[in-house]
């Protein structure tokens, strides 16, 4: 943590938006994880005009037919029905959208309210650092899965109540880290100058901390949209996430799981890939960020 | 050195008063917790009854003091579905969730420390990439899909694991392996940093230049120190391991304190919950704070952080 590592940072900051993304089209973008997370978002985004059928209403007659392609599967139903006989493509396609509202809106809130505290707490430093440090330390010695799960269990299954969830249980990741950035960039000329020059603290906080550590936070938040989204579908999957019958991929494998000892793989198979490739696509994506926006934080 | 210890077990304390604060809080801000502690379908005398029972109408700090007494005794109430007390299950629970995660571990470390020095060792070839994908593929699938993709394969089509419960070793392969996976990429990618920052040391490259074997300059002289992390981490991965494994006890029906955690969840059975989540927490806390202490007694340098 070193000035001489962070002064060749902040360039970036002064390109316009054009010349940013000329500098990201370099070697190494990932391409194919950046076209699987977009395609994913349109996915999300055009659910309505693409499914097939009502996610939400089977057809009794119709379960556990087997995808197109294996005997018994029909056109109508291209990756065949679950065990209320329920579309399972549009069920995969409308659970797009729920991993997707509920990862993008659970990162974004940790990484506000995670931003902001590390940010007060590292400039203000004193009682007010301690008391949130002390906090954060409290709320890291639970797992967040294990955390999620109970706040999940007393408060009841929505999906506003799963982001809000998510969010308050992993700011606490972003405190850390941004904290650790703002001790050594509050020591910087800029600062001190700012300070002279008559600036309030919320001033500095602001305009001069908050672009500084923006990086960081960007990065955070790529790595954790994985993490996240694992999280959803792990609560979704023990039916204290997304209630039934909205379609999200991890209640999919939990009504998956009843099928699945008769052999309908596509049931467990299917939303099971979808998370994986989801996730996959977005650490891949954080991980080059990582490298690209902040070689601080190659080490994590 | 007794200042550093005495320091960090006040923190420690500290931690573990704000957590159970935090618990205690939540659980009284999201709702009205004579609902929580009543049985599902209380009536409304029922739930006065509680309130009284229980001293929800006391001031907080109150029924903070006795919430966090009755605690420090193992006093955690009555399981509504078991009809016992709620320590005693969890105590009974937690040998079965041990034997899982010291199974998991041990696949984790088989797994994660070879690949992690092979990848090492061949940084920047075909096999460093291919250890860095896999290390990527495992911590991309959620453990509790790689379950019940195994029990698909390894039950249903080729019939030769059983698919849930506990008793032999047969039952323990696939719940370790689920459990494991994760535990098995974050071993490689770890032993893989600190063998790299290993061979690079001035002990290594004497022993290069003495000639030995690089067989024996990896195996005997790189090998051990590039270890340290890996078993230090597996102490405290351990624990998170007893903790975290309440989706792959889900699916595969393991008898243990993660299962206990989901049935809690599924019967609206809260003294249970809540004491698991307490005990998580307490667990978690005292390992960090022997690692911490273990760490000042190896490195002194430690000790005279600020």
């Amino acid at each position: 943590m070193n000035g001489s590592v962070a002064h060749s940072r902040p360039v970036a900051a002064t390109l316009s938006l054009a010349g940013r993304l000329a500098a990201f089209r370099t070697e190494g973008f990932p391409h194919i994880p950046v076209l699987i997370i977009l395609t994913v978002v349109l996915v999300a985004i055009f659910a309505n005009v693409i499914a097939p059928h009502n996610p939400e209403v089977g057809v009794l007659g119709d379960r556990f037919r087997p995808p197109a392609w294996q005997a018994g599967g029909t056109a109508d139903h291209l990756l065949g029905t679950d065990h209320l006989g329920r579309d399972v493509l549009s069920r995969l396609i409308f659970g797009a959208r729920v991993s997707i509202i509920v990862g993008f809106t659970a990162v974004i809130f940790a990484g506000v309210l995670g931003t902001t505290l590390g940010i007060i707490s590292g400039y203000l430093g004193r009682w007010v650092d301690q008391v949130i440090m002390r906090i954060t330390d409290a709320w890291l010695a639970l797992p967040v899965l294990v955390f999620a799960i109970f706040l999940a269990a007393i408060v009841g299954p929505s999906v506003s109540n799963i982001i809000i969830i998510l969010a308050a249980v992993f700011w606490t990741r972003y405190a850390r880290i941004i904290r650790g950035e703002v001790l050594s960039i509050r020591e910087r000329d800029f600062v001190r100058l700012a300070v002279v020059a008559g600036c309030s603290k919320w001033t500095i906080m602001r305009r001069h901390i908050l672009p500084n550590v923006v990086n960081t936070a960007i990065v955070l938040g790529t790595l954790q949209l994985g993490v996240v989204i694992i999280a959803e579908a792990t609560l979704s999957f023990l039916g204290v996430g997304v209630p039934p019958p909205q379609p999200a991929w991890g209640l999919m494998l939990a009504d998956g799981k009843k099928g699945m000892m008769a052999g309908y793989w596509w049931l467990t198979v299917l939303p099971g890939s979808c998370i994986g490739l989801m996730v996959l696509s977005a650490n891949l994506l954080g991980d080059w960020l990582r490298v690209k926006l902040d070689p601080q934080l190659r080490q994590l | 050195m007794k200042r550093f210890v005495l320091k960090r077990i006040g923190l420690a304390l500290l931690s573990l008063f704000l957590l159970s604060l935090t618990i205690f809080l939540l659980i009284r801000i999201t709702g009205d917790p004579a609902v929580l502690l009543a049985e599902p379908g209380a009536s409304k005398a029922d739930l006065d009854a509680i309130r009284t029972q229980f001293g929800l109408d006391r001031p907080l700090w109150v029924q903070y003091w006795s919430f966090i007494t009755h605690a420090l005794r193992g006093d955690f109430g009555q399981s509504f579905y078991y009809r016992t007390d709620v320590f005693e299950l969890y105590m009974s629970r937690l040998p079965a969730s041990l034997l899982l995660a010291a199974a998991a571990m041990a696949f984790s470390l088989l797994l994660g420390i070879p690949t992690g020095i092979i990848a090492a060792v061949r940084v920047n070839k075909w096999w460093d990439s291919a250890g860095k994908m896999f290390a990527l593929l495992g911590l991309s699938m959620p453990s509790f899909w790689v379950g019940l993709i195994m029990i698909l394969f390894f039950s249903v089509y080729l019939g030769w694991l059983p698919s849930s419960g506990s008793g032999t070793m047969l039952h323990l392969v696939m719940p370790s392996i689920a459990l494991g996976w994760v535990f098995a990429a974050y071993n490689m990618r770890l032993t893989r940093s600190s063998m790299l920052e290993v061979l690079g040391s001035e002990y290594v490259k004497l022993a290069r230049l003495k000639g030995l074997p690089e067989a024996l300059v990896i195996g005997k002289h790189a090998f051990k120190n590039a270890l340290i992390p890996v078993i230090t981490l597996a102490g405290i991965n351990l624990v998170i391991m007893v903790n975290t494994a309440i989706v792959v006890e889900t699916v595969f029906a393991w008898p243990g304190v993660g299962r206990l955690l989901y049935e809690g969840i599924s019967f609206r059975d809260f003294p249970v919950v809540q004491a698991n989540i307490l005990m998580a927490g307490t667990m978690i806390v005292v390992t960090n704070l022997l690692v911490d202490i273990l760490y000042a007694f190896i490195d002194p340098r430690i000790r005279f952080e600020r």
